[in-house]
């Protein structure tokens, strides 16, 4: 037997295979096709302080090994959240749940944190930083690392609960944003984000997405996550999360490696809807064909 | 919903750009005429979405138009050729609320899920009227397959190249009928709703990431809240559509 169990922030989870923000809803759509309970936890949907429909349509746009997305964090707003759907969740999947928080303002941040830190089921907030401060000419808080500390510290401040926050990867340095995070008191750190991306139809001389610009993610992003993954390792001493075109057990595997505690499954799921179950499956034979008996071995074992 | 693999039992152009093609699978996830399948192609990352014109308990029918590289190289799949399918999304069309004359619009490549939904009013007793709207006479499919269902057919042709000349609002406003499911594009649509005298359901269409409601690439808003087109449609009531 080998064992997968990773203990992520003081939780012990069965697995280190996480469907990232956004691809995975509140994972209802899934658990009408297999038990969700498989899953080391998932990181819900994008949650804000007010409901947000988000971008117009189109909002998607396909690529070569990977795709374009400008959602727009639409999402019912923290109070629907909290009375909807995770009561709905909790018919589905009894296991600690990682929310996902956007904002717009550091205030908006704390506000959404500490109504979600109040809830039994969460488990760790992810705090997204890759949304636009509308106090700062829109420029991304997570772009400059004087924001995300004080988004940081404002968050903490309001809560108890492990507080992980989601890097961009459209930076200089990310390493310096990683730094920041942890010295302002982040207990964890996952990235990378999408990738700011766009496409245009040469048909109709036009962006392909109504908003022009979207994330870009999918399998062709994997090299750019092994690569912040790993510099940020080097850089920072609190466990990482990473995320970043990951589809198959391997690049579980190599993404650890690299510095990961847990990894995010993300655009993989929309493709292939079981992709988080056969990962599951896979990871045990996989470590197996490299002898290795326990997953915690791997973490940061490239260095 | 479903995923499995199907098995192309034919494939065969119908007009220059759209082709049928037969699907040999597990359909049992398939609740109403109007649903969708999400196809997977080798060397494309997302899924093809296409409406199911037909089905029974073990064939698929789709009809689709060659628009890009996806449907392109599905064109050129051959019988045997194996496809991992997605089967059994979306909302489809209420027939309850058909009464008994029930019109269906369908505009090109939107008269497909016209069909099968024919196929069932029929059974159900009712008097389908079908208007099937098309630029040019040699863009005309499936005029005589609705035929032999027992509906009364109106092709229209904006050239006037064959049929009634002009728009299906042209041949709408000498139908009579107690309801209507339209499917096509947005200018059709918009053309329906203005000269509509009943309530009725229109399937739209929107660029999907997922297709089955996870990734919330195809909202909308409607009168009801926001929806999905993938999952909470792709069939709206009149009633809730904000134009």
């Amino acid at each position: 037997m080998v064992n997968t169990k990773v203990n992520l922030l003081g939780i012990e989870i069965d697995n280190p295979i996480i469907p990232a923000s956004g691809t995975y809803g509140f994972g209802y759509e899934f658990a009408d096709l297999y038990d969700i309970n498989i899953l080391g936890t998932f990181s819900f949907k994008g949650t804000t302080k007010e409901p947000r429909f988000g971008n117009p349509t189109p909002r998607i746009a396909e690529c070569n090994a990977g795709m374009i997305n400008s959602v727009g964090l639409q999402n019912p707003g923290v109070d629907k959240v909290i009375s909807e759907e995770l009561p709905k969740l909790s018919k589905v999947f009894n296991k600690p749940v990682m929310a996902n928080v956007s904002g717009f303002s550091v205030e908006e941040y704390a506000y959404t944190c500490e109504k979600i830190n109040a809830c039994e089921q969460v488990g760790w907030i992810e705090v997204n930083v890759s949304c636009p401060n509308v106090h700062n000419g829109g420029m991304s808080f997570g772009t400059e690392p004087a924001a995300v500390e004080k988004v940081v510290k404002a968050v903490k401040a309001v809560t108890t609960k492990p507080i992980i926050i989601k890097l961009s990867p459209n930076v200089t340095d990310i390493v310096s944003i990683a730094k920041a995070a942890e010295s302002a008191g982040a207990d964890g750190i996952s990235l990378i984000n999408t990738l700011l991306g766009m496409r245009i139809d040469i048909k109709r001389r036009q962006p392909v997405i109504a908003n022009k610009v979207g994330g870009f993610s999918g399998s062709a992003i994997f090299p750019v996550a092994v690569r912040m993954v790993y510099q940020v390792y080097d850089a920072v001493k609190i466990p990482i999360i990473g995320m970043g075109g990951v589809s198959t057990a391997k690049d579980v595997i190599e993404l650890m490696m690299a510095g990961a505690t847990a990894v995010q499954v993300g655009a993989a799921n929309l493709v292939d809807p079981y992709a988080c179950k056969t990962i599951i499956e896979d990871l045990p034979n996989e470590l197996a064909k490299l002898n290795v008996k326990d997953i915690n071995e791997i973490i940061g074992g490239a260095h | 919903m479903k995923q499995s693999i199907f098995e192309i039992r034919s494939n065969e152009a119908l007009t220059d750009s759209i082709y049928k093609m037969i699907l040999n699978g597990d359909t049992s996830s398939i609740t109403a005429s109007g649903q969708f399948i999400n196809i997977k192609l080798d060397g494309f990352y997302l899924r093809r979405p296409i409406s199911i014109c037909d089905y029974d308990n073990e064939t698929i029918t789709i009809i689709y138009k060659v628009v890009g590289e996806g449907t392109e190289v599905m064109s050129k799949m051959n019988t045997g050729d194996k496809l991992d399918v997605l089967c059994g999304l979306g909302n489809g069309f209420d027939t309850t609320k058909s009464l008994d004359k029930p019109v269906l619009i369908g505009g090109g490549v939107g008269v497909p899920p016209m069909y099968n939904l024919c196929k069932k009013l029929i059974t159900e007793g009712k008097s389908v009227t079908v208007i099937l709207g098309f630029n040019k006479k040699d863009e005309i499919f499936y005029e005589n397959e609705f035929k032999q269902l027992g509906a009364d057919v109106k092709v229209t042709t904006v050239d006037g190249s064959y049929g009634i000349k002009g728009f299906v609002t042209d041949a709408l406003k000498d139908t009579d009928y107690s309801y209507f499911y339209t499917c096509g594009p947005m200018p059709m649509f918009k053309a329906i709703e203005s000269v509509a005298t009943t309530s009725g359901q229109y399937s739209f269409e929107e660029r999907m990431g997922c297709g089955f409601g996870a990734c919330m690439g195809c909202s909308c808003k409607t009168k009801y809240g926001n929806k999905r087109i993938c999952k909470d449609g792709p069939v709206l009531v009149r009633e809730e559509i904000i134009w």
